[in-house]
């Protein structure tokens, strides 16, 4: 059978390692295969995800919170501390296998105990020994992973709704379909529940439109509220979720969401901390730490806060609206660079925010300024995969095995937009990819703009493509820099290679 | 790099608990510049073995931290005949493996840590550890073993 693990402990430099060896030695000699990830301090190289899916069962020996644990989900599950590896690495692998197999013989009932095992709830990605720098990025990064669904959904069935309307009404269609809503009593002719007509395509754009818009409407409160959440756990939800709220309804957007967000944290973990009467305490955490954290969070920033965040994000909808093509391009460059810097980590991550959160400004034209951007953030964004992919697929003795089964699945990331694709690659060799996928993404970022190719939609790669405007500048942006990317790489990991040949 | 040297081995170690043991070993540290703050650093060893004792089945403790008194990555060897009982269910430990890691140290640095580690867990280097007579002797096999495999 094929096993993968991840072993951990509070130090990271003794038990992590032991505890690998021992299970990696017992399925050895049981006669299986296993690869187990140690989230040590000597850094991790995260098991590709191809070999995770192709794994009869998991064991985590760990004392530290599984990094990225969803990547395991839904296999059968050994779940110990990192000491029972050490001293009985051959009893746990024929736990494993016997997980293993009855999963096989009956997956209904080991995906039922799977989901009601105890996870420990919503996972989030702060590792509280960190850096406050390092841990003040965690706490970004885990609003922004659960705040990308809901842009997923929305900002399609937005997408999709404007589609529909320009059928079925014309060129104004994306404008005139703002008119109707989900129940306007006063206006029956123009409100959904009242006079939904299943055989009229404007009635299905319409419904679209405003079932994406309520999905939409979660982006700044989901942010926030699970900033919120990072931070103080539990208690960090209501006040993180209200502001966010808060913050959509004055209009202060994204960066207010954020403002928010870390406020709540701060203010309930505060709160929570308190010590406080034993008679009291039951109650806490039902109602005195949201009731009270959301009053000073929520009432801080109506009096305080909203405005000057406001008027900052006026000013950059006003400066975006404002530039003109050269200065596009430059922004294009810019937004491309980041979106292959890292690759879906924070920087990628706050220029695709940018981007999203231009598409919420209400009644724009469809060539308006935001589009443009969100097409050159995902076009950019879809460069590292699909180059590594070719470039996997061009010369692939110069990757490892692994590294090429990966390529076959960076085909498919890159092309939903999916940037993550690229990290494997990245990860074992950030010397050669980062330069390559910064030049790639740039290139792309840019001549999307020149190009003047536009997104509605804010996520889904090639596959929602009939949304572009410009279609064809889009792809041939995408393709420049696919091409220039696998490039370099391939330049620069040969010339290492034939280096590496001739001092051997 | 060198991950020990004569000077970091004790063939006969014989504390009554270990704490005392732990100190004996991290003083060896001291004289090549190692470890420029004893005490410091063996809180932080305290500190660890108050989470939860290091002592492994099979007569093995290992004792260890990342702490700002470390300059280099380090191992002290420690043997002891009689055992000092390290928190293990099955006995006290007969060997005591000291890790001592630089606060923030690169990968590099970690990486041959991580090597020895894996390698505590083989019984052919645990049992060619116990045969050593000498020094020198666990000095090579330190250096055959993890610092050049």
């Amino acid at each position: 059978m094929k096993f993968v693990g991840v072993t951990s402990c509070p130090t990271g430099i003794a038990h992590t390692y032991m505890a690998a060896e021992s299970l990696e030695q017992a399925a050895k000699d049981a006669g299986h295969e296993m690869i187990v990830e140690t989230q040590g301090s000597a850094g991790s190289d995260p098991i590709p995800q191809s070999v995770i899916d192709a794994a009869d069962a998991v064991v985590f020996a760990h004392d530290l919170p599984v990094k990225d644990a969803a990547r395991f989900a839904g296999k059968p599950t050994i779940d110990v501390g990192v000491k029972r590896a050490i001293s009985d690495g051959p009893g746990l692998i024929a736990q494993a296998a016997a997980a293993a197999a009855d999963f096989k013989a009956n997956p209904a009932k080991a995906a039922a105990a799977a989901a009601a095992a105890p996870t420990g709830g919503l996972a989030t990605k702060v590792d509280s020994s960190a850096s406050l720098g390092t841990q003040v990025r965690q706490w970004l990064m885990t609003g922004v992973s659960y705040m990308i669904p809901f842009v997923a959904a929305g900002g399609i069935l937005i997408a999709l709704g404007f589609m529909l309307a320009t059928f079925a009404l014309g060129k104004d269609g994306p404008v005139l379909i703002t008119a109707y809503d989900i129940n306007l009593p006063k206006d029956v002719a123009h409100s959904i529940m009242d006079s939904f007509n299943p055989l009229s395509l404007t009635w299905w754009a319409a419904l679209l439109f405003r079932v994406g818009v309520a999905a939409f409407g979660f982006l700044v409160p989901a942010l926030s509220g699970f900033i919120a959440y990072a931070i103080a756990d539990r208690p960090g939800l209501v006040p993180g979720f209200v502001g966010g709220a808060i913050a959509s309804t004055t209009g202060a957007g994204f960066l207010g969401g954020l403002v928010t967000g870390i406020l709540a944290g701060l203010v309930a973990r505060w709160i929570s901390r308190w010590k406080v009467a034993k008679g009291v305490r039951g109650i806490m955490p039902v109602v005195v730490t949201p009731l009270l954290s959301t009053l000073i969070v929520g009432g801080l920033f109506i009096v305080v806060l909203g405005r000057p965040i406001k008027a900052l994000m006026d000013a950059l909808t006003n400066g975006l609206n404002g530039l003109g093509g050269g200065s596009l391009v430059i922004l294009g460059l810019i937004l491309g660079a980041m979106m292959g810097f890292d690759l879906g980590g924070p920087v990628n991550k706050v220029a695709y925010t940018f981007a999203t959160t231009g598409l919420a400004t209400v009644g724009l034209a469809t060539d308006a300024v935001q589009y443009k951007i969100m097409a050159a953030v995902m076009a950019a964004g879809m460069v590292a995969p699909l180059a590594l992919a070719l470039a996997t697929q061009l010369r692939p003795k110069l990757f490892t095995e692994p590294e090429q089964e990966n390529g076959k699945a960076a085909w498919l990331l890159g092309a939903s937009f999916i940037s993550e694709g690229a990290i494997p690659f990245a990860a074992s060799d950030p010397a050669r990819i980062i330069p390559a996928s910064l030049v790639g993404s740039s290139i792309t970022g840019a001549l999307c703009m020149a190009f003047g190719a536009t997104s509605p939609a804010p996520h889904g790669g090639i596959w929602v493509s009939l949304l572009f405007g410009n279609i064809f500048g889009f792809l041939i942006a995408l393709i420049v820099g696919v091409v220039v990317m696998a490039a370099i790489v391939i330049a620069l990991k040969s010339r290492d290679h034939s280096l590496a040949a001739a001092n051997a | 790099m060198s991950l020990i040297s004569e000077s970091q081995v004790i063939l006969d170690l014989d504390y009554p608990d270990r704490h005392q043991a732990t100190r004996a070993l991290a003083e060896t540290l001291v004289a090549d510049g190692r470890c420029t703050d004893l005490d410091l650093f063996l809180s932080d060893v305290r500190k660890r073995e108050e989470q939860m004792a290091t002592g492994l089945p099979g007569g093995i403790g290992i004792p260890h931290a990342r702490s700002g008194g470390i300059t280099t990555p380090s191992l002290v060897f420690g043997r002891s005949r009689n055992g000092i009982d390290w928190g293990a269910e099955d006995g006290p430990a007969t060997l005591i493996f000291l890790i001592a890691a630089p606060d923030g140290g690169g990968d590099a640095h970690l990486a041959i840590l991580a090597k020895l580690a894996r390698k505590l867990m083989r019984k052919d280097f645990r049992q060619s550890l116990s045969d050593a007579a000498t020094a020198a002797e666990v000095v090579e096999i330190v250096e055959r073993e993890v610092v050049n495999a």
